[in-house]
């Protein structure tokens, strides 16, 4: 194993070298977190405007005035390509990744500092060029985050925004994959590379463990993302057929492109897309594993079976991308291959959640609120995951497909848990990043309207989605049947209201806490990783040069015959830490 | 320690948790069972054996989620810290592999027993005898063609679209089979007649959605996709696009009339005569 004692660069003098371009992997982390934090903000208020409009399809709205239908569903395109790039993607791997994974495993930094630096800033750039899709002639796209042919190929003459806004989607998703590619390389080498001595792989927290695996994943999906973001922008500039079949007519007139399939499009994406899903909430597992057993005070039950869950799902997730497409036209044989592989997920997802129950039980639960965001990712991922159980199965899938069940589906397992992640990971990393604690107060005050407030938006939307109502339906003016739903819209609206409002509480906190908060100690949670012995926040090489020697698992509380009910991973054997 | 000292507010906090579970678990279940918001009537056997197997899922996930759910909130409440020490332990191995098969079992299970009425539909093709209705989807309405009295699809040129003049699909009326085809903007079928629809598009992706009878398929350019349905129960039911084409996605609607075999044969007349 090697032993990260060399210090991979020099501490940064200057502003520019210390926050700007600079290469420590702490104050990248904390770039792509803020990046992620204005990216959020970004899509929230864009599915409040989607809301409004839903519920009151002919009010006036800022910005918009009365909306239009293609004004909705570039609100749609870009609040999907936004949260699942920008913030899902973003802040849980790249943004905390990058802060703990090297203090967790007792490294200087990343194993390529530069690399690193290279991954933030062309992710800044995508992120700048997604948003000018705003601003040109024609608006953002209108295609969906999924961006399916050939709608979202043949340019403006199949819809507004589906002509320079589509172009630099494309272009932003191309710069979005080079930097994850990057960034992915970068967090494998480093977890390979850099332990500290006596930390081996199965002494990993399990956060390091999830970012590890979802690296694999996107080293995996970004690199398919990229080569089909290539061939569409040929395809839509170079005159290339790889996705648009021959005797298209749209609007009258006749499309001069053959040969190409749009179910190549729909696999390529795919093939990344459903790894997304894990890449999204592969660190949030990770995370909620690491702070429910901090606050249970109790070991993580079966280590073990946790580390291999982690592999079951992203092995099956790299293998089921096809029941995104059970209606699509592709062979129906296949659709029995990919359900039973997706029902295969149900078994590692349950491991994951009977051990979390594990933990638990026999423990001495702490509620901070921390703690209660970890607690609301369980109850979270059991819903979205049961839901997931109907729509793996192609023939209950008929129904349902493309319908808001989807919509409540997805939200729940890879949006809301996904962010109970981030917010538990915030609550519980803040004072190391920043050296003060956050209010446990105004925590608690945003974790209540939150947890009640997602549910409350969410839940329902499974009703609408059973009555058949299809997503991605600008208004339902249009139907007979969507008419008895509007009720439940108005409610979701409501709900949704509610919840965004709470979350003014959280930044609230968080910048009056980064100014105002108690000084945190060096170990405020009686925890036991490596992160938790170096200062808060820690120097510009973690461990100032002295690196840890590690001798033990990370989940040692409560051992008999300790002095206190947590064993550091680095306390040597004999010195009062117990027996293993 | 902070943590310490919030004893009874943690038992506030863990009762509160654990009653938010309790509600949410009881009033989601209630909805569940009382069907307020709920897919239609099925109109064929083949939506029913979709209900069927819904049904059997809805069972089994339902009890998972009252006792994962409920679980979850009666270990926050009984294990609140109370000043003791957690009980030390890293597992056991002999539970990870019981409910490891145990849900092996149950979800593997759910997914073969969903396969019948998947290959009914699919694996399948239609009956002998079936009438076939091609059904074309294009920005932003949905066209039906009828073969006419020569039982024969006519030749299609898209270079012959052309909606003004009232050839919605490119009808190449130079071809005899063509002649008596019947295009029509809405859809009938006669009950209890086995019919096969041709899906086809001519611009973009779409989807042919009838929530009556659980069935919905995309219609991709370039492709013709061929499936089946027998309707049993006379009525209109609404055509809705389900994949998104473009901005007038939420209105491409029509509808699907199941009639007699009389009316039907009266409808195709007036179509006929239409043209």
């Amino acid at each position: 194993m090697a032993e990260a004692h060399a210090v991979a660069h020099e501490a940064p003098k200057g502003f520019i070298r210390k926050y700007i371009f600079s290469l420590d992997h702490k104050v990248i982390g904390i770039q792509y977190i803020l990046l992620a934090l204005a990216a959020v903000f970004v899509g929230m208020f864009l599915s409040l405007l989607m809301r409004l409009h839903l519920a009151w399809p002919n009010a006036k709205l800022p910005f918009y005035d009365v909306m239009t239908p293609e004004q909705y569903l570039a609100l749609m395109t870009m609040h999907g390509t936004i949260m699942v790039f920008f913030v899902l993607t973003t802040a849980p791997q790249s943004g905390f990744g990058n802060y703990f994974l090297p203090i967790q495993i007792g490294a200087a930094d990343m194993a390529f500092p530069t690399l690193n630096m290279l991954s933030f800033w062309l992710t800044f750039v995508a992120f700048m060029v997604m948003l000018a899709a705003f601003f040109v002639i024609g608006g953002a796209p209108i295609s969906g985050w999924t961006a399916y042919v050939p709608l979202s190929a043949v340019g403006e003459i199949a819809g507004p925004g589906l002509g320079w806004g589509q172009s630099l989607w494309v272009i932003s998703i191309a710069i979005f994959c080079g930097a994850s590619l990057m960034g992915a390389l970068n967090f494998i080498t480093t977890t390979l590379d850099l332990r500290a001595k006596g930390m081996s792989l199965m002494r990993m927290p399990l956060t390091c463990w999830a970012w590890f695996v979802t690296a694999i994943l996107a080293l995996l999906g970004f690199a398919v993302l990229l080569a089909a973001g290539i061939l569409l922008l040929l395809d839509r500039h170079a005159g290339t057929s790889f996705f648009i079949p021959g005797g298209l007519v749209i609007t009258e007139k006749l499309i001069p492109h053959e040969g190409g399939s749009p179910l190549l499009w729909q696999h390529l994406f795919w093939f990344f897309g459903h790894p997304e899903v894990y890449i999204a909430i592969l660190p949030g597992m990770g995370i909620t594993s690491h702070i429910l057993s901090t606050f249970a005070r109790k070991p993580i039950f079966g280590y073990r079976a946790m580390v291999y869950a982690i592999f079951a799902i992203a092995g099956l997730g790299l293998s089921v991308w096809g029941h995104h497409m059970f209606v699509s036209g592709m062979s129906p044989y296949s659709a029995f291959a990919f359900s039973l592989l997706t029902m295969s997920i149900g078994v590692p997802s349950a491991i994951k959640t009977f051990n979390w129950i594990g933990t638990l039980w026999g423990a001495q639960i702490r509620f901070t609120t921390a703690m209660l965001f970890a607690i609301g990712f369980v109850s979270l991922f059991v819903s979205g995951g049961l839901s997931g159980i109907f729509l793996a199965q192609p023939a209950v899938d008929l129904p349902l497909h493309d319908t808001y069940f989807v919509v409540a589906h997805f939200h729940i397992i890879m949006g809301v848990a996904a962010i109970f992640g981030m917010f538990g990971a915030t609550y519980y990393w803040f004072s190391k990043m920043f050296g003060r604690q956050m209010s446990e107060f105004l925590g608690k005050l945003h974790f209540w309207p939150t947890f009640i407030g997602v549910y409350a938006i969410f839940m329902p939307m499974h009703f609408i989605g059973l009555s058949g109502h299809p997503r991605r339906y600008a208004d339902g003016s249009a139907v007979e049947f969507l008419g008895p739903l509007q009720d439940v819209h108005y409610f979701m609206t409501i709900a949704a209201i509610v919840t965004m409002a709470a979350q003014f509480i959280f930044v609230f906190n968080f910048f009056w806490s980064l100014r105002k908060g108690k000084k945190a100690e060096v170990n405020p949670w009686e925890a036991t990783t490596l992160e938790w012995t170096v200062p808060s926040p820690p120097p510009h090489d973690n461990f100032g040069g002295r690196y840890p020697t590690v001798y033990r698992g990370p989940y040692e509380y409560s051992v008999p015959g300790a002095a206190k009910d947590f064993t550091p991973q680095h306390t040597p054997d004999g010195s009062g830490g117990g027996v293993h | 320690m902070e943590q310490k000292q919030s004893g009874t507010g943690s038992s506030l906090v863990a009762a509160g948790l654990a009653f938010s579970l309790v509600v949410l678990t009881f009033s989601t279940i209630y909805f569940f069972l009382k069907r307020t918001w709920w897919f239609p009537e099925p109109i064929s056997a083949f939506a029913e054996s979709i209900d069927r197997q819904f049904g059997r899922t809805l069972f089994i996930t339902g009890v998972v989620f009252f006792l994962a759910q409920l679980a979850l909130g009666y270990v926050i409440f009984r294990y609140r810290d109370r000043g003791g020490r957690a009980h030390y332990s890293h597992g056991n191995t002999m539970l990870e592999i019981l409910w490891t098969s145990a849900t092996a079992v149950m979800f593997i299970g759910l997914g073969l027993a969903a396969e019948r009425a998947w290959a009914s539909l699919y694996w399948m093709g239609a009956a002998p005898g079936a009438m076939q209705v091609e059904v074309t989807g294009k920005q932003f309405v949905w066209s039906f063609r009828y073969p006419g009295v020569d039982g024969l699809f006519g030749r299609t040129d898209p270079s012959l679209v052309n909606d003004a003049a009232g050839n919605p699909v490119g009808l190449d009326t130079s071809d005899p089979a063509a002649q008596d085809d019947i295009v029509a903007p809405t859809m009938a079928v006669p009950v209890n007649q086995e019919v096969e629809v041709i899906l086809r598009a001519t611009d973009v992706t779409h989807s042919f959605f009838v929530r009556e009878l659980r069935f919905k398929q995309d219609a991709v350019p370039g492709m013709i996709i061929r499936l089946h349905f027998k309707a049993e129960k006379t009525g209109t039911y609404e055509v809705v696009c389900a994949e998104l084409c473009g901005l007038g996605h939420h209105r491409m609607r029509s509808v699907l009339r199941v009639l007699s075999q009389d009316e039907f044969q009266a409808w195709l007349r007036e179509q006929a005569q239409e043209l």
